[in-house]
């Protein structure tokens, strides 16, 4: 037993090491700064502690409504990832047969593939010059080049929602491919058509995976700040943007760390939403 | 749909014109070959193969020893160093760049592939717990009490019995940490220093469209390599 007892602190320290140095020491640190006046003198410097910084947080409106922005933008991606993946979960688990498995690798073909260009060939393609605008032109039907889909927050929302169909696909799969295919043929035998069985059992008995899947793509898209530095434009930031520029162009660390701070505190607040309404432990089974 | 983004970027690595547009011009394979003359290129790609590779050795030993900690012992604040470590999944990853940003700082340790790996451990440590615990809570433990009757320690029991047996899952885990890290960017253009990964430096390419050619090649002989490795991954667990 002793050997036991002893595995059993090199496992858990060595982790817990890891994690407090990278993960919550630098948390701790970033809240610290965000009650700091200023970032004049040395970063090491000790300073009395202001709540300046959440002041003006809260005192410039545009970071508010910025941060409300991202959080509609967040849900409108998260909605309609959800409705496309959808059907396509279903395929999979009820009408792909045999090959599900290699269906399953196909979908997951673009996880393989570099984020930064599937996105920029998204651009390609839907720029002006792009594949489409070039070949509509080619064809005669337009000769204006398009630029609706570039270089705004539609740009931003369409492209997050293509690098996001693939993944939200996967929990609802998860929950469809348990359930009981006997239920089926019970409601039918009970008279229930096609409609009644989907709204009956499929529905309700996926319903964890759906929400599930909305919630993965709901957290992370608040936060986020490549996909808009990418084919945002001025007009298509979002509230990571402003922390961004405040830990780069602006250099203002203290403010950003503040703005961060909200930040995290948004996405703990939706992450216990989203545990009060998911059983997340059932879904890795 | 899903598909077609791809192909154009596979298109666009053997078309002879540097703007993508129809009618093609024609087709070449030349792009690959200025490759080779591309040192800064190769650079970025070879620093991130050193990341990935350190990065997720790192988060599979890792997260190993929290799948077995997680599926063998019963012990207090277990659920809480759990949450701790797949956490990083949910936290935006501006946040935790600058966190690690302000501590690197704050710590006088200056920017470099290493610290960009350090982070990577922190986002691929989820991963890797998901994959090997749901492997570790599904095989019999009566095999290692079985090897314990025997007269083997714990440790023993562990490397070889228990390792043995998950080692699939331990493989595929690595695997999928490997492309977490290969492809992240968010985290990386914060923590980079002077020497860029290749998402980095292809960002700070896409300015310049006369290089995007050699860029898209580059990604398009990455992407190849990568999907090889899966297929190959995939394939060695259905043979089992």
């Amino acid at each position: 037993m002793f050997n036991r007892r002893v595995t059993f602190w090199i496992l858990l320290l060595l982790p817990l090491g890891w994690l407090s140095t990278f993960f919550i020491a630098p948390s701790l640190l970033m809240g610290i700064f965000s009650f700091r006046p200023d970032i004049e003198g040395d970063l090491r410097q000790l300073f009395v502690p202001t709540l300046a910084q959440y002041a003006n947080v809260f005192a410039e409106k545009s970071y508010l409504r910025l941060l409300g922005i991202s959080i509609g933008m967040a849900l409108i991606v998260a909605t309609v990832s959800v409705l496309l993946s959808y059907p396509l979960a279903y395929f999979l688990a009820f009408r792909s047969g045999k090959r599900t498995r290699m269906y399953l690798v196909l979908l997951l073909v673009p996880f393989w593939t570099s984020y930064l260009l599937r996105v920029m060939a998204l651009k390609l393609m839907f720029g002006s010059e792009g594949v489409i605008d070039s070949f509509l032109r080619y064809l005669g039907l337009t000769n204006a080049p398009l630029d609706f889909l570039v270089y705004n927050r539609n740009a931003v929302v369409l492209t997050l929602i293509y690098v996001w169909v693939p993944f939200s696909a996967l929990p609802i799969l998860a929950a469809l491919q348990r359930i009981d295919l006997n239920l089926f043929e019970a409601a039918a035998d009970l008279g229930a058509g096609p409609f009644n069985q989907f709204k009956e059992i499929t529905l309700p008995l996926s319903l964890p995976g759906v929400l599930a899947s909305f919630f993965m793509v709901f957290i992370p898209t608040v936060g986020e700040y490549v996909t808009p530095l990418l084919v945002g434009g001025s007009g298509g930031s979002m509230f990571g943007n402003i922390i961004q520029d405040f830990f780069t162009k602006a250099a203002n660390w203290s403010l950003g760390s503040a703005l961060s701070m909200v930040m995290l505190l948004v996405t703990m607040v939706l992450l216990f939403v989203a545990i009060r309404r998911v059983n997340l432990r059932e879904l890795l089974q | 749909m899903l598909y077609v983004p791809i192909a154009v970027l596979f298109l666009f690595s053997i078309n002879s014109n540097i703007i993508l547009s129809f009618p093609l011009s024609g087709l070449t394979l030349s792009w690959y070959q200025k490759l080779l003359d591309s040192p800064a290129v190769l650079n970025a790609a070879s620093n991130s193969l050193k990341v990935a590779a350190g990065s997720s050795l790192v988060a599979t030993i890792l997260g190993t020893m929290v799948s077995i900690l997680y599926t063998r012992y019963q012990f207090r604040f277990k659920s809480l160093l759990i949450g701790l470590a797949v956490l990083p999944l949910i936290v935006p990853y501006i946040v935790l760049a600058v966190a690690l940003l302000l501590l690197f700082s704050i710590l006088h340790i200056n920017r470099s592939l290493m610290t960009i790996a350090v982070a990577h451990v922190v986002v691929e440590l989820p991963y890797t717990i998901l994959i090997i615990a749901s492997r570790l809570a599904g095989f019999d433990e009566h095999l290692e009490e079985a090897a314990m009757d025997l007269g083997a320690n714990y440790p023993t029991t562990l490397f070889q019995i228990v390792i043995p047996l998950i080692f699939p899952a331990i493989v595929s885990a690595w695997l999928v940490a490997f492309t977490v890290s290969f492809d992240e960017f968010a985290l990386a253009l914060f923590l980079a220093g002077t020497e860029p990964t290749f998402p980095v430096y292809l960002f700070s390419q896409l300015r310049f469209t006369n290089r995007l050619p050699v860029m898209i090649s580059m990604a398009v002989l990455l992407m190849a390599g990568t999907l090889l490795l899966v297929f190959i991954s995939e394939r060695l667990q259905r043979a089992k």
